[in-house]
């Protein structure tokens, strides 16, 4: 319970040891992975056999990370998917946040409450849903019209759409919850002024949403750096990190993936700190 | 004014265009795409004819049906061991942590969730496979004679969607106990009122949108997980996305993969809209909460 009420040193300890079992759970997989890219054999697995650098620079027999064109170009890929999908997010969520808080019409509700729906459609639906749709629509172009519009093939611009319909619901949250809390009256002061919309938006509106933009665009770039659900169903001969893995990982592993795990991590952990170092989180 | 209203007009208009192009032509029209093709046969090549077939195929072969079943009992179990290991952490948190010690254990909580999935059931499967380091070390300790198999077990899959889900859940609960009042778990001591009488009556009832946020989410990424059950229980796991993942994309049969997709979308809403209800909450203030 709270710290108080009374309670026996027992009761005092159990919450701190259980957090610390319970870390220790939470870390265990990623310490392995981080360790076991630094073992000398090909295989990640036990018994240790003295500290290597080869899986990362390579060596005569050894293919490193730096020296795997093929992990290399799907570092790429995601990396470029995920500018895609953050910058069409951001953009598409800051709109949708005005239409939330700034403007009525008829149906708002229900809008409003059908943005939240891909939170709860599991990726794979909106998977198989956008590629079914895609193809439809380029089998009626190709039929009626004898277009080939092939970004409407499985194919890294389907896979930014599977994405991003459903991360941009999470960026449109996020920077909604801040243009709630804006004080309207800084808006009004500033027209009083005589500023113009253009100005006022610049100079005011947009720089006050700018932390949640921000913090949307992080999240954005990760969960689209991350998806893996929609992401293998859009795929087409370009596979983005994720998907590679996945497929090296069925095959049997090799401490490459290690070491690119343990790149990712150390990645993912700058970005975490800079996005904390920029200021208290919303 | 008239040509104020018109520009009023045109603003909402503008405004509307991002959302509707992405409601409409990502999620809405897509679906009813798929429940189209679902509800169809082929007769011949590329000619279709409605029917109800792909749906009677799922009830009539028991394997669909019964992966489709295990999907959703192994989803609840998950989810509910989900909220009882998060919810000690959370309130730990929330309620005795204070300071920089819990921020520092809040990033602590989600620090391995800015790793990818895939990094961390690679990590799992480093620890558990035969040649792995949990083997190893029940060999070591003499608890086993030889390394035994860790993977492909029901367990081993459990532990691995309760541990991807853990943060899922933790958010939210960690919102939810933070606006609790100290002094309504100190009125209720000073009435009496034992542990597990402030559980049932006071923190659980307070808490209620915050778990039902929490297990509405993980429950739905479960159910719709790929990569942990195909990882983590191989060909054992019998999970219902991969029925989807083999009629659409191995077998090519996209009327099949279709009708088990909207059998796994309904099997997901019902849920959602089940523990909603038995919640008393509603979905619109749920989902802002997380």
């Amino acid at each position: 319970m709270i710290p108080s009420l009374p309670r026996s040193p027992w009761l005092r300890a159990a919450p701190w040891v259980y957090a610390t079992a319970f870390f220790a759970f939470l870390f265990l997989p990623l310490v392995v992975v981080a360790v076991f890219a630094f073992n000398n054999a090909p295989y990640p697995a036990p018994p240790w056999r003295g500290f290597t650098l080869d899986w990362f620079i390579g060596s005569r027999q050894r293919t490193g990370l730096f020296g795997d064109a093929a992990l290399l170009h799907s570092l790429w890929t995601s990396t470029l998917v995920a500018g895609w999908v953050t910058a069409l997010s951001v953009a598409v969520g800051t709109v949708n946040a005005f239409l939330i808080e700034r403007v009525d019409f008829r149906g708002k509700t229900t809008l409003s409450l059908l943005m939240l729906a891909p939170l709860v459609i599991p990726g794979v639906i909106l998977g198989i849903s956008i590629l079914a749709f895609a193809s439809r629509i380029a089998q009626f172009a190709d039929d009626t019209f004898g277009w080939e519009l092939d970004f409407l093939r499985p194919g890294l611009p389907l896979v930014v759409l599977g994405q991003f319909s459903y991360i941009v619901a999470i960026a449109t949250l996020t920077i909604s919850a801040r243009l709630k809390r804006f004080d309207i009256t800084l808006e009004e002061a500033a027209y009083n002024l005589g500023a113009t919309r253009t100005a006022v938006l610049r100079t005011i509106t947009l720089p006050y949403l700018r932390p949640a933009m921000i913090g949307a665009a992080v999240i954005s770039f990760l969960m689209s750096f991350e998806n893996f659900n929609t992401t293998l169903m859009l795929v087409g001969s370009d596979a983005p990190l994720t998907v590679l893995m996945y497929g090296r990982m069925r095959e049997g592993a090799s401490p490459v993936l290690n070491a690119v795990s343990l790149f990712l991590m150390v990645a993912s952990a700058a970005l975490a700190l800079l996005l904390v170092r920029r200021g208290p989180r919303d | 004014m008239p040509a104020d209203a018109h520009r009023s007009r045109l603003l909402v208009a503008l405004l509307l265009a991002p959302a509707l192009l992405w409601l409409v032509g990502l999620i809405v029209l897509p679906h009813i795409e798929l429940g189209v093709l679902s509800l169809r046969a082929r007769v011949a090549p590329q000619v279709h004819e409605p029917s109800l077939a792909q749906y009677r195929t799922f009830f009539e072969e028991p394997l669909y049906w019964h992966t489709f079943v295990r999907t959703a009992v192994m989803s609840v179990l998950a989810t509910a061991c989900t909220l009882l290991l998060a919810f000690p952490i959370a309130w730990t948190i929330a309620k005795l942590a204070r300071g920089r010690a819990r921020s520092l254990l809040f990033v602590l909580c989600l620090i391995p969730f800015w790793v990818s999935e895939t990094v961390r059931t690679l990590g799992w499967m480093i620890l558990l496979r035969e040649s792995g380091v949990v083997p190893a070390l029940l060999v070591s300790l003499g608890l086993s004679a030889q390394p035994p198999e860790l993977l492909y077990h029901d367990a081993t899959l459990l532990v691995g969607l309760v541990y991807t889900s853990l943060l899922f859940m933790v958010v939210p609960l960690i919102g939810a106990l933070d606006s609790l009042d100290d002094s309504l778990i100190e009125a209720a001591y000073d009435l009496g009122g034992s542990g597990l009488d402030i559980l049932r009556r006071i923190i659980i009832p307070h808490a209620a949108p915050g778990i039902t946020a929490g297990c509405i989410v993980v429950f739905m990424l479960t159910l719709g997980n790929y990569l942990t059950p195909t990882l983590l229980g191989g060909k054992n796991s019998q999970w219902f996305t991969e029925q989807i993942y083999t009629q659409f994309i191995t077998r090519f049969n996209w009327e099949q993969g279709a009708a088990f997709g909207f059998l796994l979308l309904v099997l997901s809403t019902v849920i959602v809209w089940a523990g909603l209800k038995l919640a008393g909450q509603r979905f619109g203030d749920v989902m802002r909460r997380t």
